[in-house]
This record gives structure tokens, sequence and C-alpha cells, in this order.
């Protein structure tokens, strides 16, 4: 790579830091994820739109639905977050207020996430006829 | 470029920057682009309400209710709508990717095509999801 980078680029310490493949497969593999997921969460929803707190509750009381939702959340939150990340970096020039974004872009990310994911398995993992 | 000014050139501007117009011309795979990031951020919120669907039903009922109430509204389900088109179709435009990072279809005409399918895609999947939802809750 250091002949096709001018000494002045390898100085200033330009290019890339060469952990770009992890965020290009991970976005990657997350979007084939969420396709299979998401085509079986709008199936999902046809059923739930009109039922009520129960029919909820007992849809993800059975252990296939759970861990599909399970699994939508963490591909969906993690796919986001990679998505944001590039727009981040492509249009946010100022060094600090680039930073501030990231950092609170992670942040949502592992928040929604991990809020969404606890949610389900509470309401997953409760006895089941029981409100909780 | 005989009598250029003294220092640094002014450095070479990638085309889709060239605010005067440059090279570019309008174009459906441009619109493409553009709408897949568009709908990308669009989604974000997109979660925050899958987010808020899990949260109210871990809650319980009176939150559930609400929260149902809230997207049953006109405003909830414009919201809605609007969050399902563009789940279908940055669904669609990225498989269209998917495609382009193995190596198919940057024909021009191809990336023409797929780029109205993805656009196709989205509104007839938006339609039939939102006929399944509507017809199954005036069967009940």
């Amino acid at each position: 790579m250091s002949v096709v980078r001018s000494p002045l680029g390898r100085a200033r310490g330009l290019g890339s830091a060469k952990h770009g493949v992890g965020h290009f497969i991970a976005q990657r593999v997350t979007a084939i994820a969420l396709v299979l997921l998401l085509l079986w969460g709008a199936v999902s929803v046809v059923g739930l739109a009109h039922g009520d707190y129960s029919t909820a509750t007992d849809w993800l009381h059975s252990p296939i639905n759970a861990a599909l939702a399970v699994l939508l959340a963490f591909a969906a939150f993690w796919h986001m977050q990679l998505g944001m990340r590039v727009i981040i970096e492509d249009y946010i020039q100022k060094a600090s207020t680039k930073a501030a974004l990231l950092v609170l872009n992670i942040f949502v990310g592992w928040l929604g996430g991990a809020l969404t994911i606890l949610a389900i398995l509470k309401v997953a993992l409760a006895p089941a006829g029981v409100s909780v | 470029m005989a009598d250029a000014a003294p220092g640094p050139r002014p450095r070479p501007i990638s085309p889709n920057i060239q605010l005067d117009g440059g090279v570019w011309r309008w174009h459906v795979t441009m619109f493409a682009s553009i709408l897949h990031r568009a709908t990308g951020m669009g989604l974000y919120v997109g979660a925050l309400v899958f987010m808020a669907w899990a949260l109210s039903l871990a809650a319980g009922p009176g939150a559930y209710g609400a929260f149902q109430s809230l997207v049953a509204s006109i405003l909830g389900k414009i919201v809605l709508i609007g969050l399902t088109l563009c789940v279908f179709y940055h669904m669609g435009n990225g498989v269209r990717h998917l495609a382009w990072d193995s190596g198919y279809g940057f024909r021009p005409k191809t990336a023409d095509t797929t780029a109205f399918v993805a656009f196709g895609f989205a509104v007839v999947a938006t339609i039939l999801l939102w006929a399944a939802i509507l017809t199954t809750g005036a069967a009940q």
C-alpha cells in the first residue's frame, strides 16, 4: 500500500484505518438477515394489527416468534447504526461535531436495541396468561 | 495554465459535487440512490416505533392500548404507511445493492430497469400489506 500512498499522505496519517472490512461485511450480512426477518415481520403485523394486548403477548410466548423478534431488533439496530455512521461521516465535516454524533449514534443503536430486546424477552418469558 | 497563480492548484472536484451541474444530469439511478439513503434515515424512526411497540407491550395492557390508539389514528396511519414504503423501498433497493456487491447489474440499462423495479416493489408491497391489514380488520 505504501507504493500508492504519497509520502505526504502517509505523514499526515491519511487514508484507510484498515477497519472498513468489518463494517462492510456486517452491513451486508445484517441486510440479508433483515430481508428475511422483515418479510416475516410484515406477515406477523397483519395478525397483530387488530388484536389486543393478549393477542400480542400470546404471540410472543411462541419461542419462534420471540427468537425472530429479538433477531429482528438486533439486526435492525445494528444495521441502522452502521448506516447512520456512514451518513454522519459523509456529511459532517467539523471533527468535534462528527465525533459527538458518532458517539450519539452508537449510544442510540445500543440503547434502542437493548431496550427493544429486553422488552421482548420480558413479555416472552412471563408466565402465560399473566399480565406483565 | 501558463499564467496560473503560484501556490497549490484547486483540487479536482468529484463530479457529484460539481454544483454548477458539471458532467452530471438528473437520472433515475441517482434518484434511487438518494432515496435509499433518505429511506434509511426514515427507518431510524421506524426502529424507534418498533422499540415503542415492544416497550409498551412490556409495560402492560394500558400502555399497549395507548400505543395502539396512537398508531391507529390518522396521523399514526400516515406515518406507518410512510414507514412501510421506506421498509419495502430500502429492502428492494438493498437487494439491488447486494447484487452490485456480487458484481451483477452494472449495465446502465439493467441499473435503470432495476431502479424502477425497486420503486414498483415498494408501492405494490405497501399496498398489499395494508390491504391485508385493513381487510382482516373488517372481517373481525
